[in-house]
């Protein structure tokens, strides 16, 4: 977690923290539970191979929560988050390991305040792009 | 046989601008919040403003994704109702007939996230049918479905503007 963000450093390419989880079961559940999607797809691996996969699937949704946690390690307490945008492209397999990230594309000020653009994803290992977006956050300046 | 010329049939298209749906939240309980927060950073742990009232002034604050209308509504009351596996409930809900297609997928997300919520906080979200589009894909003609849905507060602030994109094929 970088709270201690040094604001005037912030420069376009810069990587924003990543975060990993190991997609399954373990991580599905606790989000079904709070979510209420206990849906087949999600729990039972003939479901989804019906439905074209090589069985179970995460939800899309917790992946978009990945991508939060990591645009809040980004901004802090003094920071927020004005925008996100983001393709639902394929979903998690499991056993994948899969890595939230996002790297900054723009630094600007507007009224008053730091806006940073943000370019966001989730991707297995091995590469694929699961959740293609894009943020905007921005922070008081000083 | 072959596939239909179009999926959006006239009574689809004079739908579009049309309400779908009117939620109201109960009350955004704390430990709603706590449980949202060590889910979705489980194996890791959230930061304390989302379990802990008095790392932030005493109230805690929802993330940005949190889901307020989880489980059940305040309004409609009850039990929901809704077959959500159903991929024509959207048209089902405004009275007309809609596609007849059989899969579903949540295309994507845009959300414009304007004053955060937390705890005791009652959310309405009004969703709207914002529009419908068509593509020729790998699996035939797919009919992507855009819903605009307003968040908004006890106080009539608005809190978020969501777009989500379902894809049918």
């Amino acid at each position: 977690m970088i709270a201690d963000i040094d604001l005037h450093n912030l420069t376009v390419g810069m990587e924003l923290p990543a975060r990993a989880w190991t997609a399954g079961f373990e991580v599905w559940n606790r989000f079904a539970a709070v979510n209420d999607e206990f849906v087949p797809i999600h729990m039972d691996d003939d479901a989804g191979r019906a439905a074209g996969y090589d069985g179970a699937f995460g939800m899309g949704y917790l992946q978009w929560s990945w991508v939060h946690d990591v645009l809040r390690d980004f901004v802090g307490d003094r920071g927020r988050i004005d925008r996100v945008q983001g393709s639902f492209r394929a979903p998690s397999l499991k056993g994948a390991e899969v890595t939230a990230g996002g790297q900054v594309r723009g630094v600007s000020t507007v009224d008053g305040r730091l806006v940073v653009d943000v370019v966001l994803w989730t991707r297995t290992g091995d590469g694929v792009e699961l959740l293609p977006g894009t943020a905007t956050v921005s922070f008081p300046v000083d | 046989m072959s596939a239909p010329a179009s999926h959006v049939s006239e009574a689809m298209r004079n739908a579009v601008g049309r309400t779908v749906s009117r939620r109201v939240s109960f009350p955004v309980a704390a430990s709603d919040i706590r449980k949202w927060a060590i889910a979705v950073y489980f194996p890791h742990r959230p930061p304390a403003r989302y379990w802990d009232e008095e790392a932030h002034g005493g109230r805690l604050i929802a993330p940005q994704e949190f889901n307020p209308f989880a489980w059940m509504t305040a309004e409609p009351k009850g039990f929901p109702v809704i077959d959500r596996l159903d991929a024509d409930i959207l048209e089902k809900t405004l009275g007309i007939e809609g596609p007849g297609l059989t899969r579903q997928l949540n295309g994507g997300l845009d959300v414009q996230y304007l004053y955060d919520f937390g705890t005791g906080d009652v959310i309405t979200a009004v969703r709207v049918l914002d529009g419908y589009r068509e593509r020729e894909g790998r699996l035939g003609r797919m009919l992507f479905t855009t819903v605009r849905e307003t968040w908004t507060d006890q106080d009539g602030r608005t809190l978020q503007i969501r777009l989500q994109t379902g894809i049918r094929y």
